[in-house]
């Protein structure tokens, strides 16, 4: 029991993590109703401007808040950038065209980061504790064994995850983004400043990669596999749907748990390595019988 | 907008931030050695066109962008320093001039083969030699090399049943297969243990690649474990191996007496860190020679002392450095930096281009010295006889074992040493440990066997 325990704990940490990714794209779809495909590369983008800073800041007498001031300054001007060179001649267009123009966002962020900062390993240590310790001691024979980093990162991630959902749900410019990402025009017509959310919603978007990043930089070291993280968040999606944070939130931790479950008891009859796919498999399940994700909206138009 | 103005200035400053940046980072941030070469100093004679008809051109394939460049920058610098300097310092090959130009594959198979095909038809006579530096590409190229007649030398990795010469005239496997890495390993273990049979009982989990590289040892390994009855647990990693807490909350489960670590990139690292978290001793951990470089053990810092891996070469200067140190970097000719020349991995690309050099130089002694045709340098590397006397000549004394191929052996030496990371820098653990022959041999007949029967080709051209 104890070691099921520690699995089950282990995938619901991770999937505290594809939850955080997972919303980067919630935002930004729930406010202009577009598939972000470049989330990753900014996960990428901001980790990589982080660590790098740092290295250049060292010998200040605060690296990490400075570092961290800039990143953010740089992720505020690249929703500015992104909102007055790509979305705004988009606007009103088909949401296929937002979709594309994302993706070139993504392979210009790819470039553009490994260009200016690098595209070697960088390793950053930003205090997180290192090293396992056993809990549930008294509950499991043995215990059940965590790794510190992965307990700060949970919490962190959590914190944010909260965070966000309390701006979305209870917050004027929440209610504003979700208009926004309803009706465009409509948005617009009672006031509403287009421009003004979408760079609020990709900020946003920014800092919560930079979060991701900084959390799994320190794990695995800077490098061009974060934006690959995303790719993780894409089944969280599916499961949770794309408008709805507390979706993201649930999602993440299904798909976390029941990818690592998978891995470990099902996976020894069939080869292993298929907690990759089985995440996919799962969301799909799911999708047979909620078409539109757990906490998506149901769209109901008149014809 | 009154955001218009700040993004404005905001934009117009990215330049400036950049050349502030490139200052600091030196030339880290090189796409390809070209660039930095011709922007840093005269390159007259260490960089030649690749139209020169008097040069011999040997393609690169490279990555250094994407989720495998840490790994894939050092093997291209190594590689693209040591044919600088053989035009620097020696004028070329015999006078002939070295050309080349990097390929940009991103270690994808589809892209490999596009550069390959790119680059397979340039020079005056073609591409001499290519180093695909992938395992999956190798497997791609190995179909089409007998076709363009140009040779593959596969340094450490590709198809383990391709040092059969009759079977893959086109392959050469030099330096070791995975087959005789993990034959190395598998003899190691036995020797900490006083002898192969008391293995009996122990359980060796391998942690690898759900990649054709990944999945290379493990033929060897099942035949190794039912020699002499260890447990063989395989724990497969998807790519990029980030995310891998499965296979360590497995390995806590099971506790295995050693762990083998088939990974690359970032796979590496994060297999250390995990190890870390689950408290698995680093000193049973032992990594393939793709696993055992510095941008795998520098993101794990002190968790990853005391871990080791096969080698085929390790971190250290010889007197070749320090002739690309002065021809190259003291004229502001480096492509990296300068703290990189010797690191391992760009010791393996370095190697990796002695060997084609050498290969190019024997071919010349039948063919002239002029620029060769794939076929002829493919004699070149089947005729290759490195002594010890010739390393001492190369500067790359210690550093590389003689070689001597043949027809129907294109691997030559079947061993290496093992090495362990002390927190700072690689250091050797084990002299050189040979591979059992008498279990690989038949191995490689069956599978060559195979595969010639599959693809239609003479069992053995060899003896044709």
């Amino acid at each position: 029991m104890g070691f099921f325990v520690e699995v089950l704990l282990s995938g619901l940490m991770a999937g505290v993590l594809y939850s955080l990714v997972a919303l980067g794209f919630v935002l930004i779809f729930k406010a202009s109703g577009v598939f972000n495909f470049a989330q990753g590369a900014m996960v990428l983008f901001a980790a990589l401007t982080f660590v790098r800073l740092l290295d250049i800041l060292k010998d200040s007498f605060a690296p990490i808040t400075l570092s961290l001031i800039i990143t953010i300054a740089m992720m505020v001007m690249l929703a500015m950038a992104i909102e007055r060179l790509v979305l705004r001649p988009l606007v009103n267009q088909p949401g296929i065209s937002l979709f594309m123009a994302t993706l070139g966002i993504a392979y210009f962020l790819d470039g553009f980061g490994q260009t200016l900062w690098g595209s070697d390993i960088y390793t950053l240590d930003i205090g997180i504790p290192k090293g396992s310790i056993f809990i549930l001691e008294s509950v499991f024979d043995g215990g059940v064994l965590v790794a510190k980093e992965d307990l700060v990162a949970t919490v962190i991630a959590g914190l944010l995850v909260v965070t966000l959902a309390i701006f979305f749900q209870k917050t004027r410019i929440g209610r504003a983004l979700r208009a926004v990402a309803d009706d465009h025009q409509a948005a617009q017509s009672i006031g509403i400043p287009l421009n003004y959310i979408w760079v609020i919603v990709w900020t946003v978007a920014g800092l919560v990669a930079l979060v991701a990043g900084v959390i799994w930089g320190s794990k695995l070291g800077v490098q061009f596999s974060l934006s690959l993280i995303a790719l993780k968040a894409l089944p969280v999606l599916i499961l949770g749907g794309f408008e709805s944070v507390l979706g993201a939130v649930i999602g993440g931790l299904i798909i976390g748990a029941g990818e690592k479950l998978s891995e470990i008891y099902i996976g020894p009859y069939v080869g292993g390595g298929i907690e990759y796919w089985f995440a996919y498999m799962l969301a799909l399940g799911f999708l047979m019988f909620r078409p539109q994700g757990l906490f998506g909206e149901v769209h109901i138009d008149r014809v | 907008m009154k955001y218009g103005t700040l993004l404005r200035t905001l934009l117009l400053s990215v330049p400036l931030v950049i050349a502030g940046c490139g200052q600091e980072d030196g030339a880290s941030d090189a796409t390809t050695s070209n660039e930095v070469t011709q922007s840093a100093g005269s390159s007259d004679g260490i960089i030649v066109d690749v139209s020169d008809p008097n040069a011999q051109f040997v393609p690169v394939l490279s990555y250094r962008t994407g989720p495998y460049a840490p790994n894939g920058m050092p093997v291209a610098n190594g590689f693209t320093e040591y044919l600088k300097l053989i035009n620097a310092r020696d004028g070329g090959i015999n006078g002939v001039k070295i050309s080349f130009e990097e390929c940009e594959t991103g270690y994808a198979t589809a892209r490999s083969i596009e550069c390959y095909e790119r680059l397979k038809g340039k020079g005056p006579t073609g591409a001499a030699v290519f180093n695909p530096m992938s395992t999956g590409a190798t497997f791609a190229i190995t179909e089409k090399a007998p076709v363009d007649k140009i040779p593959l030398i596969t340094m450490g990795y590709g198809r383990s049943e391709s040092r059969n010469g009759g079977v893959f005239p086109w392959n050469f496997p030099i330096y070791g297969t995975y087959w005789t890495a993990a034959d190395v390993l598998v003899t190691h273990l036995g020797d900490i243990n006083g002898g192969l049979d008391n293995l009996k009982g122990k359980k060796i989990a391998l942690v690898y690649h759900d990649s054709p590289f990944g999945k290379e040892p493990i033929p060897l390994l099942e035949k190794r474990a039912s020699m002499h009855d260890f447990e063989l647990i395989k724990l497969p990693v998807t790519h990029p191996g980030v995310e891998q807490k499965s296979a360590w909350i497995n390995i806590r489960k099971e506790q295995p007496d050693y762990v083998l670590l088939w990974g690359w990139g970032v796979m590496n690292s994060t297999a250390i860190k995990e190890a870390t978290g689950v408290r698995y001793p680093r000193d049973q951990i032992y990594g393939i020679w793709w696993a055992g470089a510095e941008p795998d053990v520098r993101p794990a810092a002190a968790d990853a002392v005391g871990y080791q891996a096969v080698s085929m070469i390790s971190s250290g200067q010889a007197q070749v450095h320090k002739d690309i140190l002065s021809y190259l970097y003291d004229a502001g000719l480096g492509s990296g930096e300068r703290a990189g020349v010797g690191e391992v991995l760009y010791n393996v690309g370095l190697l990796n281009a002695a060997l084609v050099v050498e290969s190019i130089r024997t071919a010349q002694s039948k063919y002239g010295e002029k620029p060769l045709t794939g076929e002829q340098v493919r004699w070149g590397i089947e005729n290759l006889n490195i002594t010890e006397e010739n390393i001492q000549d190369l500067g790359l004394s210690g550093y590389m074992y003689p070689v001597n191929l043949s027809c129907s052996d294109h691997e030559g030496k079947r061993a290496a040493r093992l090495h362990r990371w002390n927190g700072e820098s690689w250091e050797y653990s084990t002299d050189w440990i040979s591979a059992d022959d008498a279990v690989l041999q038949p191995m490689v007949k069956s599978a060559a066997d195979t595969y010639a029967k599959e693809a239609g080709l003479p069992a053995n051209a060899c003896e044709s």
